[in-house]
């Protein structure tokens, strides 16, 4: 029989059901899987063994996740265990409250196993800048995961998990997702409560499942959506039940392909990839049609001044007075500020607190923080175009399979324009889906994007599901 | 091309409340300046009659809640992650000039 740990959510509950298993055996085989090759991954920073036996010991069987692992992002607030951001200035940081997503799981019966690496405060698409060190992809250790939430892609796909939660501001969810060959989902603006998710750009910003197929998605995201009093932006309305979404047949759904993301720069095995899906869906009776959306060139420029503006605005926050790191030498309150920050902020973390400050700076908010948002309006007016013909989109999730440790740190413009797949999705407030689609010829995953118009993402579930069935790139695993 | 020069990133790295070394200043003068020149691409489009998005959600408005007395979270676990407490206060260095 297969390792618990290799297992999917919705199988582990039908074991569960029948009692074939217990919670606290999943749980014993994960730990184990995580003591012996985490050491290789370094997906997992802050493991709660003994929080989650606990749990798994007295857990009852009625929620949707009773007794399933999952990972948390190192951003999403858990009462009384460290949430650290991966950033020095939050070392030691023991949160007074749950996240509301975090409420959601634990009522739902899911086992909290501790804190995945990521980019610190989310802010990198490699998972390098974290203070922890970096995560290794599962699929060649020498290469990067992804980020920002590399570690919770990265534990989902090295079997360290069954679920995992991960954060998404301009691709941070997906991009990891596809790099590691599992399944990413970035919900459309407003679905999820970000109550308890320590915020980067609070217009862009979405908590979203990990997993190892699309119906542990489907699943994990109903039981995380809905509204929240906490957050003035979670929209009230229904959560359907996904998983009724989940039907292989796509007959007659019209999917749109935009020809700007089959431009230079596009691997060409992940072109192939994707063209390969194209005809998947072909085949099962879709309607492909060619459609532009002509601003996209613009996204990653106009994403550059929204989110390190706005992140700017709410790292102000760390300043050593409540929590985390402070110098204790300082002699007046703003050399305590300027001295902390400058110790607890990694690289990264400064070059977008300047950039955000810059563009915000007088004499310049006009010329760049004002522009942006209304390039932005022009790249959300694409998609609205683009919806009238279609029900959904489909892309790479990144231009090119993962690349080298150290290939892109010292040059943050290229690590930048990694995120040029994704980031349109973030600034149009729209959903987002990434699935394994192909391998290159060296065995790395290739993803597939798919977008969906505002909280329309049964579609999603549905075009995912489908393909999905109908190929197996899913159910292939790294060697470690 | 727009030059963030050293004594640009030095300003704004104070306004940030952030000091840097002569190092970092170098660095980030010249990857600022490579970024804002890329970002520059914006200026291709003409956005004279279009509305800044501020956020995606059409229907945001601000949300008021019934002023009734509920708990709020206990002041000592609060302060349990306070850096310098007195009491039941957070202590920082002296803000006020005097004594």
């Amino acid at each position: 029989m297969d390792k618990l740990y290799s297992l999917t959510a919705h199988r582990l509950k039908e074991l569960l059901d029948k009692r074939e298993t217990t919670p606290s055996s999943i749980l014993d085989e994960v730990f184990k899987r995580i003591e012996e090759i985490d050491h290789k991954v370094k997906a997992v920073v802050l493991p709660n063994k003994s929080a989650a036996l606990s749990q798994a010991g007295s857990a009852k069987n009625t929620g949707k996740l009773y007794g399933i692992p999952v990972l948390i992002k190192d951003n999403i607030c858990v009462k009384g265990e460290a949430t650290t951001c991966a950033s020095r200035i939050l070392e030691n940081f023991k949160p007074p409250y749950d996240a509301t997503v975090i409420k959601k799981l634990k009522t739902a019966g899911a086992i909290l196993i501790g804190k995945a690496n990521m980019d610190e405060f989310a802010f990198g698409s490699s998972c390098e800048t974290s203070c922890y060190g970096p995560t290794r992809n599962p699929w060649d250790l020498d290469r990067i995961p992804g980020g920002s939430s590399g570690g919770s892609a990265s534990a989902v796909a090295a079997d360290e998990t069954i679920l995992a939660l991960g954060s998404d501001t301009g691709g941070s969810i997906r991009q990891p997702a596809s790099l590691c060959g599992v399944v990413g989902l970035k919900p459309t603006y407003g679905r999820v409560s970000r109550y308890g998710l320590i915020a980067f750009a609070s217009s862009l910003d979405q908590i979203g499942p990990i997993t190892k197929d699309v119906k542990d998605a489907a699943t994990l995201l109903g039981v995380i959506a809905g509204y929240d009093e906490m957050d003035s932006t979670c929209v009230d309305l229904p959560v359907p039940d996904y998983t009724k979404a989940l039907s292989k047949d796509v007959k007659g759904m019209k999917i749109g392909v935009p020809k700007e993301y089959f431009v230079k720069g596009i691997d060409s095995q992940v072109e192939s990839g994707i063209r390969n899906a194209i005809k998947v869906y072909r085949d099962l009776g879709a309607e492909v049609l060619d459609i532009s959306l002509p601003h996209t060139e613009y996204a990653v420029s106009t994403y550059y001044i929204v989110a390190p503006a706005e992140a700017s605005s709410n790292l102000a926050r760390f300043d050593g007075v409540q929590y985390g790191l402070r110098d204790l030498e300082s002699r007046d309150i703003i050399d305590m500020y300027i001295k902390t920050r400058s110790k607890g902020f990694g690289n990264e973390a400064k070059r977008r607190i300047l950039l955000g400050t810059y563009c915000l700076s007088s004499g310049y908010y006009d010329a760049y923080y004002l522009k942006a948002q209304k390039v932005r309006t022009k790249i959300r007016g694409d998609f609205e175009n683009a919806f009238k013909l279609c029900d959904c989109i489909i892309t790479p999730t990144t231009p090119t399979p993962a690349f080298k440790l150290g290939e892109k740190v010292s040059d943050p413009l290229s690590m930048y324009l990694s995120d040029v797949c994704t980031i349109p999705a973030n600034l149009a407030g729209l959903p987002a889906i990434s699935i394994p689609c192909g391998f290159s010829s060296n065995g790395l995953p290739i993803g597939m994007q798919i977008l969906a118009r505002p909280f329309a993402e049964e579609d999603i579930f549905r075009a995912a599901y489908a393909f999905e069935q109908n190929t197996d790139f899913h159910r292939k695993r790294p060697a470690l | 091309m727009k030059q963030i020069d050293e004594n640009t990133v030095k300003h704004v790295a104070y306004l940030s409340r952030l000091a840097l070394d002569e190092k970092e200043l170098k660095a980030y003068s010249s990857q600022l300046t490579s970024i804002l020149s890329y970002i520059d691409k914006l200026n291709e489009i003409d956005t004279k009659d279009t509305l800044p998005t501020t956020h995606v959600l059409p229907s945001l408005k601000n949300v008021f809640r019934k002023d009734i007395l509920r708990p709020s979270l206990p002041v000592d676990d609060v302060l349990e992650n306070a850096p310098s407490k007195d009491g039941r206060f957070f202590k920082v260095p002296q803000i006020i000039e005097g004594k």
